[in-house]
């Protein structure tokens, strides 16, 4: 019976000691530890939420930048597709302003010639004027005696006109 | 740093006062045992290692017993307090100023110190430090170093990773935390119950563990001595009984999901709910001392086998058994590592439960 009998002494020191036991553990111990477990796993969390934040903060960064780069593409192809439009238009008018110049020069240069023409012929009728008034002159001064002489004269006369 | 300094100190002058009071005691020839036979008795050998003593006995060497002597504290009705060394007793051949060691087959005192009182045995009041009791003081104070050292690491070192002895015992805490307070008794109760759960986890546990240890400061049977798991259930039953909530005590007399019958006429019901709450808390004791207890004794029989062959059939077959008695216990040493931890466990999770079931609250 001696083993399944507790022993007064034993129950009384096992009594005592583990009561402060328990009490020392539980503010000595058991609460700083508990505390700082707790404390320690909150803070775990909180860096594992905000690290999953800036994950997804990267991801966004990142399409924007996406994004971004796209519209500067995009930007890109219109600048250059403007400027070869830019460029085939100053090409288109400065054809057409030189050909707006040269079929303007050919006309002016024709209206010269023209005028010119005009010049010279009149010129010429003048010439023809004068020389006839010369001739006639000569005939009127020459006064002639015989009328075949005055024929002769005339002829030759005409004859230095045609050499002419 | 400083906790080891004063840890080295006490357990120096421990061992300064212990060893200054060592006793070396030689027998002559006449001595009592001697006249007995020197008979190898296993069941004796076993009984006295898993039951109390009033000095802790070490070795013997020859005819020398190495003994720790420890104090022996007595109230007598008759004659007051007494308090001496257990050494007065020499190993219980010896009486003291009236107080002796009872010894006797049939003796229910047999093993105590009993005060003779006009010729016969009473037993005094005896709050002695035995060898049990200095176990628990030695185990007590390794606890409280183990877990203020690691409080204070956890609060030195706040918000890091844990270190050398904090970083062994928090998965234990952590297992005692979570998969015992909390899986038992909820999110919002669990707080309020863990100090008491860690606790009687690492006293029983460390405990088992010291009883496996067989030389001092271990190789007590401390978990597994009926009046320590009787203090422990204790603990437990009044913790249950005091924070029993209306719909836990309302349960225990009407107890929903059974057939009327089984509650009228004959309260049948309540009182198998009533008994159990007692006979729950009683269970819990003896589990742990019967594992506890049988631990030892099985290991402590393998060893015996050793001698009882050599008594038998000599010295070859001594040794011959020793292989085989070794290598069971080993095996079984092996066993008990698992069945301390599994005990501590099983006590700590059962109280959980009860707590649990203490503070259901109505749904």
């Amino acid at each position: 019976m001696g083993l399944v009998t507790p022993d007064f002494g034993l129950t009384f020191w096992m009594t005592i000691t583990f009561l402060s036991v328990l009490f020392i553990l539980k503010k000595f111990a058991w609460k700083p530890i508990l505390n700082s477990l707790k404390e320690r796993e909150e803070s775990i969390d909180e860096a594992l939420r905000s690290a999953e934040l800036a994950k997804d903060e990267m991801a966004r960064l990142k399409s924007d930048n996406e994004k971004i780069l796209q519209q500067a593409r995009e930007e890109r192809e219109k600048l250059l597709s403007d400027a070869r439009e830019v460029r085939e238009k100053i090409i288109s008018d400065a054809k057409n302003e030189a050909k707006v110049e040269v079929d303007k020069m050919m006309s002016s240069a024709k209206a010269q010639i023209e005028s010119e023409k005009l010049t010279a012929l009149n010129e010429i009728k003048e010439t023809v004027v004068s020389l006839s008034i010369e001739i006639a002159e000569k005939v009127i001064k020459k006064s002639l005696s015989s009328d075949k002489a005055q024929v002769d004269y005339a002829n030759s006369l005409l004859k230095d006109i045609e050499l002419n | 740093m400083l906790k080891f300094k004063v840890l080295k100190v006490v357990l120096i002058s421990f061992a300064l006062l212990f060893s200054t009071n060592f006793v070396f005691s030689q027998h002559g020839e006449n001595h009592e045992t001697e006249e007995q036979t020197k008979e190898f008795n296993p069941g004796e050998m076993i009984m006295n290692h898993i039951g109390d003593e009033y000095g802790w006995h070490i070795t013997t060497i020859g005819d020398t017993h190495i003994t720790i002597p420890l104090p022996v504290i007595l109230y007598s009705e008759k004659s007051g307090f007494h308090v001496f060394m257990s050494s007065k007793f020499h190993h219980g051949h010896e009486s003291y100023q009236n107080f002796k060691i009872a010894t006797g087959k049939d003796n229910r005192y047999k093993g105590k110190v009993v005060e003779m009182i006009d010729g016969k045995e009473v037993r005094p009041y005896d709050i002695s430090i035995t060898k049990n009791t200095l176990s628990l003081f030695i185990s007590v104070a390794f606890l409280l170093w183990m877990f203020i050292s690691v409080a204070k690491a956890y609060s030195e070192r706040k918000g890091k990773a844990p270190k050398g002895m904090q970083s062994f015992l928090e998965p234990l805490i952590v297992f005692v935390r979570d998969d015992i307070a909390k899986a038992s008794l909820g999110e919002k109760k669990y707080l309020k119950f863990t100090p008491y759960l860690l606790t009687i986890f690492f006293f029983i546990f460390l405990n088992n563990l010291l009883g496996l240890v067989p030389i001092f400061p271990g190789g007590a049977n401390l978990t597994g001595n009926i009046a320590i798991t009787m203090v422990l259930a204790i603990f437990t039953f009044v913790i249950t009984t005091v924070n029993g909530t209306k719909t836990y005590w309302a349960h225990l007399i009407n107890t929903p999901g059974v057939p009327w019958w089984l509650k009228l006429p004959v309260p049948l019901m309540p009182f198998v709910e009533i008994l159990g709450i007692f006979i729950k808390p009683f269970v819990l004791m003896v589990r742990l001392f019967a594992n506890i207890t049988a631990g030892h004794i099985v290991a402590l029989g393998f060893f015996s086998l050793i001698f009882l062959f050599a008594e038998m059939g000599g010295p070859i077959a001594g040794y011959g058994g020793a292989v085989f008695s070794v290598s069971f216990t080993i095996f079984l040493s092996l066993l008990e590592l698992l069945v301390a931890f599994i005990q501590a466990y099983v006590f700590t999770l059962l109280s959980a439960l009860y707590f649990g079931m203490a503070t259901e609250e109505s749904h």
